[in-house]
């Protein structure tokens, strides 16, 4: 992979911790300040349900962590596998689509 | 008269540890234990050594896991129990005993283009750089390297990444980044980029920590992300 490349994505990596770190923050906080009484699936529906601003959030979440964990996992397996090249780039690419695909997933789930 | 019980390397990368027993002396510095088993002991056993003073860096060793000058390092601050275990640098071949093969570290050096370039003749007047300007502070930062290969040693992340070029290496490009006079550094930017360079670092800060300068690669380095994420941005890599 191109130098430039290699350097844009720990930009990426580094540019989605700082968003991450804002997401897990206030879902942290949601999630403490929700369970106050309990939690059903009905009062978490009730909450994401029609409301672009959770899904808007969660969207922002997921995008993060798309980007995020595959970069994160590409310097892992070549550090601990010694695996490196078009191979180790393929795989976490499509570790981050499934990430992207199955996060959106869920988010669209709770927001219809 | 008390003695020091000393767990040697002997051997290539497979070897095994030879003991010896050394008197206790005042003031006795490790190199003055290898050393009086190399004169006194056994006469093959070969290691490194030139200044005895911490100036050329020659001399250093794993002494009880850790990479340290064996001839700023007196017994009294590493011996545990009167023991001493004492091996090559990480990170190296090992080329016998407790002598290691600097080329590879020393080739990074200039694959990370270690070299001053400038574009002034003897003609031209000398260039003045403010001591106090803030890009002559950081490259003195880092100036005092003499490459002992101590943060190289001691840099888990050159033991998982073969090809990274080490603290050492970026630490030196970072001081010629910050040279005024330095013409090169579009060049250098590239180099020290990437997988193989300043971005594999994970600030575990190993380098900072052991330099016997008290010079802090992991700062070095950071600067460098700092510098080769702007020009990727720019399109100058």
């Amino acid at each position: 992979m191109y130098t430039r490349a290699q350097v844009l994505l720990w930009t990426a990596q580094r540019a989605s911790a700082v968003v991450l770190a804002v997401c897990v923050i206030i879902h942290l906080v949601t999630i403490i300040y929700a369970i106050r009484n309990g939690i059903t699936a009905a009062e978490i529906l009730g909450r994401t349900r029609g409301s672009y601003a959770w899904c808007g959030f969660y969207a922002i979440f997921v995008a993060a962590v798309a980007v995020h964990a595959p970069i994160g996992l590409r310097s892992v397996l070549a550090e601990t596998l010694n695996w490196r090249g078009a191979g180790l780039d393929l795989t976490v690419l499509a570790t981050g689509l499934a990430l992207a695909l199955w996060g959106f997933r869920a988010v669209y789930a709770v927001f219809v | 008269m008390s003695t020091l019980s000393i767990s040697v390397w002997r051997g290539q990368e497979s070897g095994r540890y030879q003991e010896f027993e050394v008197p206790r002396l005042a003031s006795q510095t490790v190199l003055d234990v290898v050393t009086f088993i190399q004169r006194e002991l056994d006469p093959t056993l070969a290691y490194r050594y030139a200044c005895r003073v911490g100036m050329c860096g020659s001399c250093a060793m794993t002494v009880n896991g850790r990479a340290r000058w064996t001839c700023r390092t007196h017994v009294d601050s590493v011996a545990q129990g009167e023991r001493l275990e004492i091996a090559p640098l990480r990170n190296l071949p090992v080329v016998r005993d407790l002598v290691t093969d600097m080329t590879e570290f020393f080739d990074k050096w200039a694959g990370a283009h270690g070299r001053f370039r400038g574009s002034a003749t003897r003609k031209d007047e000398f260039a003045q750089v403010p001591p106090g300007s803030p890009a002559r502070q950081l490259a003195d930062a880092g100036i005092e390297c003499i490459g002992c290969g101590v943060c190289y040693s001691s840099c888990d992340v050159v033991a998982w990444n073969p090809a990274y070029l080490g603290p050492a290496a970026l630490n030196r490009a970072w001081t010629l980044v910050n040279d005024a006079r330095d013409t090169g550094n579009r060049a250098r930017l590239a180099a020290v980029a990437g997988d193989a360079g300043c971005h594999a670092c994970h600030t575990h800060m190993s380098c900072s920590e052991r330099c016997p300068k008290q010079i802090s690669p992991t700062a070095s380095i950071a600067g460098l992300k700092r510098a080769t994420a702007l020009a990727a941005l720019k399109g100058e890599l």
